[in-house]
């Protein structure tokens, strides 16, 4: 089967060799419109303050790990997954349970919310994706009416609605991506060209809604036209497998989060790698990440149970959050950006939102002896200091001082 | 230890990179220069050479990372978590103690890439010599493990209890302090590839993927053929100075920024800090009044003014004064149509074209003569994008004409000055006395009416 159809002076080494050279060539292109970088262009940017973010609802009730989530676009409900097959659908602001479901597998790596917030999608290691429609009829079992959608011929590990109900985006561990129609089940456009699992994927928000992008193990970040199914941009810098994909705000980059440790910043027309984002002594793979509302700050959800946040613009870490006690498996930004929502194998998911404390610089005083935090705050509830909303009176907008080295004071050994 | 390290062919490694990471830290620990402290540690009579502190531990990733204590602690643990440090005193607990306890590099030998996966045998192995050594010395769900074992490999049991007491008596020929140090790297060996109850296992991985060489793809002609294509277009591929792009992030970031509640708050309060979900009342996609931030995004771009559906309704109200409505429904029937069920695709066609394209239609789109051809032929064979050209066409007029005039016009200037800034809440003083938190009905609760948004349509809430 591999020498089928060879024309002549064609054989797969050939074509594998043309692939590399092409890629090299590739690279040379790419690099001579690079004239800057982005943390140079950041300079003039004010630097942000430091964050103090608190969880504010901790949703427990999955008896397993929670592997992934999704915001309703009525900005409080929220669709998890867990891996003993339980999806469940909380209002996440009253922490009620509103429906839950036991899918017939195990390991539901995928859920989705539909945009009108009346079905819901998940799939993983049965292959399949699944819509079930929401219903508050006490009489009508959920899982009477589900509906299988989409077929893959190894786990399913992304999906996503596109602008309605009616058609779904799947990404699967056989190395495609695919679109069905949610009603008749029909595979309306397959993608292939990723050499290995696909592992995640998001929709651009842009004008003709008609791209998306994929990351997958075999590091490469990919863009393809709904369309047509063909890709348009491909991006391999990553070292190791892409975890989690997701755009910018402006639709121009995304976003990527690796298990090499590392999240990086792809722009679209510039078409190469703008930005890295890591640190010595993040040595753990990220597994999600998504964009505040600004695009201003990266949330990055890691298999060593933090979430780092990234600010995007000039590349450095603003802030390190713990709470969760086993690793961060999927991390939502909520659709109108008020919180974020992280989800754990450690079975629980917790919403923060975000609570700018300002460092106000008060004359006299020497850095050990400011109020509040001076660095980030254990928030296993043993914080000693308030969490402060914005008040009047103090200036907004993030603050251009150095902030000082971080006190030695421990918080978690009294 | 009756088995080897693990031939996978470098296959562990390479799917943990994490693992290659940590133990070239440990490396650099043990450095006799850069390294952490070493000191001998006294146990009773033994001396332990080069034990280290979890102070010093935390200390030198401190000063190595330039990171929190809080951070460097975490990290600790972990490594202790992962088997790369072990406690002298007391192995049953694995974690990063910030007293005088004692902790040592694990060896090479146990790393968790080098002998992964562990062996049954050789967990048998270990339960029968901690058996033997001391009698009930075993916790509980060693017991459970000893006794699963038993019966899965009772025909080579023999082999099992022999072996255990080769090597019990061969520790007995090391000096005190020698079979302490590898008594305890054992343990923890086996504590992390066998945690009991209750401790989550950091060897796992959810569920199996494929790299590259293993190959679920399969790498056939056609596939290099399809990369090589993709890779001659991208060639080909018009770019952007990167200074272009950039300097547009921060464009957008700094025009974003008050409307991003991270960054700037939210009027009158953010509902997760304060328990009070007014400020998604006064959002509500129906909201009669909107905010002054939602009417200013309306400026941002076209998108977004089309994304909201108050936005897209006043815009509306304003094509029907300059008598061009008919570009705007045009537009939404398109994208019904692009983004409804497959079964409807023919009949929205042809109600499409009924309505906006057929000579003589009651709402007829002004599409260049090009285009319209264009659209006619493919026509015969309807599906869902047989429309893109058209209504691409047709939202570049809008963009380019109509909403920049919307924008100056006093329709929009009007709804800015009425747009309501809402006051901001004060946090309450005893935030313990909680407003109870209502229940908003799901959208799921509401009519049918509501699923049939195509396009970036809100959830009513």
């Amino acid at each position: 089967m591999a020498t089928d159809g060879l024309h002549e002076n064609e054989t797969l080494a050939s074509l594998k060799s043309e692939a590399e050279s092409l890629k090299g060539k590739l690279e040379e292109e790419r690099a001579k419109l690079h004239d800057v970088e982005l943390h140079q262009v950041a300079e003039r940017v004010e630097a942000l303050g430091q964050f103090v973010m608190k969880t504010r609802r901790t949703l427990k009730g999955h008896g397993n790990k929670v592997l992934c989530m999704d915001w309703c676009k009525d900005k409080r409900r929220i669709v998890s997954s867990s891996q003993d097959g339980k999806v469940i659908v909380w209002d996440s602001f009253t922490t009620n349970k509103e429906h839950a479901v036991t899918m017939p597998c195990t390991w539901v790596m995928a859920c989705a919310y539909a945009p009108s917030g009346c079905a819901i999608a998940c799939g993983g290691l049965d292959n399949k994706c699944s819509v079930y429609p929401l219903t508050f009829d006490k009489n009508e079992n959920m899982a009477a009416k589900k509906k299988s959608v989409a077929m893959h011929t190894n786990y399913l590990s992304a999906c996503s609605f596109t602008n309605s109900d009616m058609q779904i985006l799947t990404a699967s561990g056989d190395g495609t991506c695919a679109l069905w129609d949610v009603e008749s089940g029909q595979l309306l456009q397959s993608f292939h060209g990723h050499g290995a699992d696909v592992l995640c994927l998001d929709l651009a928000p842009s004008e003709t809604g008609n791209t998306f992008v994929s990351g997958g193990c075999d590091k490469k970040a990919m863009v393809w036209d709904m369309r047509s199914g063909q890709c348009v941009q491909a991006f391999e810098t990553h070292e190791s497998d892409i975890n989690s994909v997701r755009y910018y705000p402006s639709g121009d980059a995304f976003a990527s989060g690796s298990d090499d440790a590392t999240c990086r910043l792809y722009d679209l027309r510039a078409d190469r790698e703008v930005a890295i984002y890591s640190k010595e002594s993040i040595i753990f793979g990220a597994s999600s990440v998504d964009f505040s509302l600004s695009g201003r700050l990266l949330f990055a959800g890691y298999n060593d149970y933090t979430i780092n946040v990234w600010d995007v613009l000039k590349g450095s870490r603003v802030s390190i959050l713990f709470g969760h006690e086993n690793r961060v498996s999927t991390l939502r930004v909520s659709p109108d950006g008020t919180a974020f929502c992280s989800g754990s194998w450690d079975h629980t998911l917790r919403a923060q939102p975000q609570a700018l404390l300002l460092e106000v610089a008060l004359p006299g005083l020497e850095p050990s002896d400011r109020p509040g935090p001076s660095a980030p705050v254990n928030l296993r509830g043993r914080a000693r200091t308030t969490c402060k909303t914005t008040c009047s009176g103090i200036k907004m907008g993030p603050v251009s001082q150095k902030l000082p080295k971080p006190a030695f004071q421990s918080t978690l050994f009294k | 230890m009756a088995a080897g390290p693990a031939s996978h062919g470098g296959h562990p490694r390479a799917q943990k990179p994490h693992l290659s990471k940590m133990e070239r830290m440990v490396v650099s620990m043990q450095d006799p220069d850069q390294g952490v402290k070493m000191r001998s540690q006294r146990l009773l009579i033994t001396v332990i050479p080069h034990a280290v502190t979890g102070n010093d531990v935390m200390e030198w990733l401190i000063h190595k990372y330039c990171i929190t204590e809080e951070e460097a602690l975490h990290l600790g643990t972990l490594l202790v978590r992962h088997g790369y440090l072990y406690p002298l005193r007391d192995p049953c607990h694995l974690e990063l103690r910030l007293d005088e306890t004692p902790y040592r590099f694990q060896t090479p030998y146990f790393w968790m890439s080098t002998l992964w996966p562990a062996a049954e045998l050789d967990y048998a192995i270990y339960l029968a010599k901690k058996n033997i050594r001391k009698r009930g010395g075993l916790f509980d769900h060693e017991k459970e493990h000893y006794d699963q074992l038993h019966r899965k490999i009772s025909h080579t049991w023999d082999l099992v209890v022999m072996q255990a007491r080769e090597q019990l008596w061969a520790a007995k020929q090391r000096r005190k302090g020698d079979r302490l140090v590898i008594a305890c790297q054992e343990q923890t060996y086996w504590l992390v590839n066998r945690p009991p109850p209750g401790v989550p296992s950091v060897l796992e991985q959810g569920p199996e993927r494929n790299s590259c060489t293993a190959g679920r793809v399969q790498m056939t002609v056609d596939f290099y053929r399809r990369e090589v294509e993709c890779l001659r277009k991208a060639l080909g591929r018009a770019r952007v100075k990167s200074s272009v792009c950039l300097e547009a992030y921060l464009k957008f970031s700094s025009q974003r920024g008050p409307h991003d509640p991270i960054m700037s708050g939210c009027l009158p309060s953010n509902p997760w800090v304060t328990d009070n979900d007014t400020y998604w009342a006064m959002n509500a996609p129906s909201a009669a009044v909107p905010t002054r931030l939602r009417v200013e995004q309306w400026a941002f771009s076209f998108r977004e003014l089309l994304e909201d559906p108050v936005g897209r309704a006043h815009f509306m109200d304003f094509l029907r004064k300059e008598f061009s409505a008919e570009n705007l429904s045009f537009w939404e029937a398109c994208e019904e149509l692009r983004h409804g069920g497959q079964a409807q695709v023919p009949a929205l066609v042809d109600a499409v074209y009924q309505q906006f394209l057929a000579p003589g239609a009651a709402r007829w789109v002004n599409i260049d003569s090009r285009t319209m051809e264009r659209t006619l032929v493919g026509l015969g064979r309807p599906h869902r994008h047989v429309l893109d050209d058209a209504q691409l066409h047709i939202y570049m007029l809008m963009k380019k004409d109509s909403y920049p005039r919307f924008l100056k016009s006093d329709l929009y200037k009007d709804l800015l000055a009425e747009a309501v800034v809402p006051p901001e809440t004060k946090r309450r003083v005893f935030p313990f006395m909680r407003k109870p938190r209502h229940s908003s009905p799901s959208p799921a609760l509401l009519p049918a009416s509501a699923s049939r948004e195509p396009s970036g349509g809100d959830g009513e809430a």
